[in-house]
């Protein structure tokens, strides 16, 4: 058997093939299949004569195989430093070995580099920091991901999550319509606490348009609502659009490019038609790095920019506590040991590292805050970058990721830690579980609530 | 022998050699695709060039990075063997004198001692690259023979060298060894990984160009690396 039913080389393009996908829980059937799965092998090497350019081509040739990328891997430090999670060993076997055999690899070989493309590493892109020649494993993970999606060897989930944006243009199967009701429904909740609170739908030429993840309209609603309430603290002219308002990608941890470009294409659609003067992305790490860093390259946007200045939800908050916008009761402000788990996907990846400690200096009472060792562009992933997180074939690896910050978050003392990203989030969520660690987690939205002073003619009139 | 590896055969290893890593260097910046490496390269030359800049220097302060400061055995070892490695094939007096024969330009040569020195430096410092290659599963695992022959093809001269130049047993046999290998390290450089020579310039540059204009280096103080 070439294909299988539902492991095959065909992305996910309808409804109902998406249905049929769900329905083989946990992917039994199509990981059954995918043992059988024929590699196209003119395919692959066909395409890494088109896309494997000059960076990556020297990377893999100039590793000195040195090994100093090693100990700045999170995986390799918690696999007992198991030299097979070396980094330059884990893309030199697997990228590098499928280009000196110029795609000449068979089935076996694509379960192998699947597993280390989505079990071994997150592209968190903290190993590219410690090499001394600058090479990035995880932007060359990146690249492996996109090949083998290509071939159909691709965790089930993140098969289905690329075919949700197809499908949906969102990571989840929250339609346009149910992303409207949704936020209207939460901001009718909070509209005795908050007279005058609303959702401008559609609003032409607001100064912000804010766009979200889909999982908050499916799972955690309470945000969208906190989201307003800020928004209309702050006395900020926002809107949402009725549609390209989700701004993460699964499809990017799948490596379908095709589906990254669809989607980010309808978040910039929706810029170009309500013409806001820019755009602010809610707490999340990948939504950020997909809509506003790399989303501009697979849109072939020559300047590397989305259509109006896109910014990430702490720089929106830095910004109004900076200005004035926001005033936090000083009475209410943090007071237990608290730490911030810096996100790769913008602290690393995109520069916010004192954005987010500009936040904190307003939020905690001094002498509360604890640092993460390392920490800024140093720290490490949360453990569940990448897909990690969604990926049930390899949970028990998963787990034993989250050791790290584990690690991490104990060293500091910390009660309480703030995570400004769904993914980071799920793991440090995920890790108390799994380990019982004494500690709490929050997004900044839920924090600022409590401890944001309304203005005097926002307050509801019988206060 | 003298005169064929002092004359015709060290022309022709420097024309490989610089003819050579330029045209690596050429086809480095030719192969980068804006797009497929999700850099606009050119549209940010001010945040480009310091991002590069940051990348390069930085790396080459010994200690100057966090990645060089969690590993200091092995920034000793390359600090060692590059000194030498660099300074001593440009500015050596026997090497100013055999360049200034063959092609009339003239280097200023560094004094006796400090050549010595770093001659002595180099081959210590290979030695504990080759030591780290045994010692250590994680660099084991990336080694193989390839690694081995490149720390040879980057001894012989160094080694060859001193024995010439401290006249331990036949001095003109030394002499010629030594040039020969000399010039086998200046042919290959540019088809192996010693391209490194060049090309670790143009990966610097580019990962911190690609920080400087994509990865935040606008938003902030730029990466601390
Ligand atoms: C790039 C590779 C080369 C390296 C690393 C190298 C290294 C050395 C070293 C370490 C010495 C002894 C230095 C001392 O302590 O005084 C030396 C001496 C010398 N080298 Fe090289 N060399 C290289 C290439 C060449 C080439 C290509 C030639 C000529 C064609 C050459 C000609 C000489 C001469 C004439 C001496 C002087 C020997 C003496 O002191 O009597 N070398 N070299
Ligand atoms: C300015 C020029 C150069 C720079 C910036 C440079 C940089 C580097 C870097 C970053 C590495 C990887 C780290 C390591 O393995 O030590 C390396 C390795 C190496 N370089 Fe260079 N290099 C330069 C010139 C040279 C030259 C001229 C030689 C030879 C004569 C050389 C020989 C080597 C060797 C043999 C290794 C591999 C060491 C190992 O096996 O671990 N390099 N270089
Ligand atoms: S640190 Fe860089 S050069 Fe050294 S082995 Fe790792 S990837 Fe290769
Ligand atoms: S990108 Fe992160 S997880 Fe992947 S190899 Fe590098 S350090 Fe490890
Ligand atoms: S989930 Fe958070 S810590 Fe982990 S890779 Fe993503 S941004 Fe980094």
């Amino acid at each position: 058997m070439p294909e299988g039913t539902f492991c095959n080389r065909t992305p996910i393009q309808s409804e109902k093939a998406l249905k049929r996908l769900l329905e083989d829980t946990g992917g039994k059937t199509y990981y059954q299949e995918m043992k059988a799965l024929e590699v196209d092998r003119d395919l692959l090497w066909g395409t890494i004569q088109k896309t494997l350019k000059s960076r990556l081509r020297t990377w893999l040739g100039i590793c000195a195989h040195c090994g100093m990328c090693a100990d700045s891997c999170f995986l390799y430090r918690i696999s007992k430093r198991d030299p097979r999670q070396v980094p330059a060993y884990k893309i030199q076997s697997t990228l590098g070995e499928i280009v000196r055999r110029k795609g000449n690899v068979d089935n076996a070989f694509m379960h192998m580099a699947m597993e280390t493309a989505w079990a071994k590493c997150t592209c968190c892109n903290r190993c590219g920091l410690y090499c001394p020649h600058g090479i990035d494993m995880g932007v060359m993970f990146g690249y492996l991901r996109g090949l083998l999606y290509q071939q159909g060897f691709v965790p089930w989930e993140l098969k289905i999550g690329a075919g949700m944006h197809r499908v949906y243009r969102a990571q989840m199967d929250v339609t346009d319509k149910d992303f409207v009701e949704t936020f209207e429904w939460m901001v009718e909740e909070y509209e005795e606490d908050y007279p005058g609170l609303t959702v401008p739908v559609d609003k032409q030429e607001a100064d912000i348009l804010y766009t979200v993840n889909a999982r908050e309209v499916k799972h955690y609603p309470e945000d969208l609502a906190e989201a307003a309430i800020l928004f209309h603290l702050a006395g900020e002219d926002w809107t949402v659009p009725s549609s390209g308002w989700e701004q993460t990608s699964l499809a990017m941890f799948a490596g379908d490019w095709e589906a990254c470009k669809l989607q980010v294409q309808s978040v910039y659609g929706a810029m170009e038609r309500l013409k806001p003067k820019r755009m602010v992305g809610t707490e999340c790490g990948h939504a950020h790095r997909a809509t506003v860093v790399e989303g501009p390259y697979w849109a072939g946007r020559p300047d590397g920019r989305p259509p109006v200045r896109s910014i990430h939800y702490v720089e929106w908050l830095a910004e109004a506590l900076r200005t004035g916008k926001l005033r936090i009761d000083p009475e209410k402000r943090i007071r237990v040991p608290v730490t911030i788990q810096d996100s790769c996907n913008y602290i690393r990846n995109h520069g916010l590292k004192e954005i987010t400690r500009e936040i904190i200096s307003h939020i905690v009472a001094p002498g509360y805050f604890r640092e993460m060792s390392p920490n800024r562009e140093h720290n490490y992933c949360c453990g569940g970058g990448g897909g990690f997180n969604g990926i049930g074939l390899y949970r028990p690896q998963r787990n034993q990721a989250l050791i790290t910050k584990r690690d991490q978050l104990l060293a500091t003392g910390a009660e309480m830690v703030i995570a400004p990203c769904h993914n980071c989030w799920d793991a440090i969520r995920d890790l108390v579980e799994e380990f019982h660690v004494p500690i709490k987690w929050s997004f900044l939205k839920p924090l600022l609530i409590k401890m944001v002073q309304v203005p005097e003619h926002l307050r509801p009139e019988n206060s | 022998m003298y005169e064929f590896l002092a004359g015709p055969m060290f022309i022709l290893s420097l024309c490989v050699f610089f003819v050579g890593l330029l045209v690596r260097a050429i086809w480095y910046v030719r192969g980068l695709h804006w797009q497929m490496d999700r850099v606009a390269y050119g549209m940010y030359p001010g945040p480009g060039i310091k991002g590069a800049a940051r990348s390069i220097g930085y790396w080459l302060l010994p200690f100057g990075t966090y990645g060089w400061r969690a590993q200091p055995f092995m920034t000793v070892a390359f600090f060692l063997l590059h000194l030498g490695a660099v300074l001593i094939p440009l500015f050596l007096l026997g090497h100013t004198l055999v360049l200034k024969a063959a092609t009339g330009i003239a280097l200023p040569a560094m004094p006796a001692r400090i050549a010595d020195f770093l001659s002595w430096a180099a081959v210590i410092g290979i030695a504990m690259l080759a030591l780290r290659r045994i010692a250590l599963p994680e660099v084991r695992i990336l080694t193989s023979a390839y690694d081995y022959f490149i720390l040879l093809v980057t001894a012989a001269p160094f080694i060859t060298g001193l024995v010439a130049r401290y006249h331990a047993g036949d001095y003109a046999f030394w002499l010629s060894l030594h040039m020969f290998f000399g010039e086998v390290l200046l042919i290959l450089a540019p088809f192996t990984k010693l391209s490194h020579i060049i090309l670790f310039f143009m990966s610097r540059a580019q990962i911190g160009m690609d920080y400087g204009i994509k990865r935040g280096g606008i938003n902030g103080k730029g990466m601390a690396w």
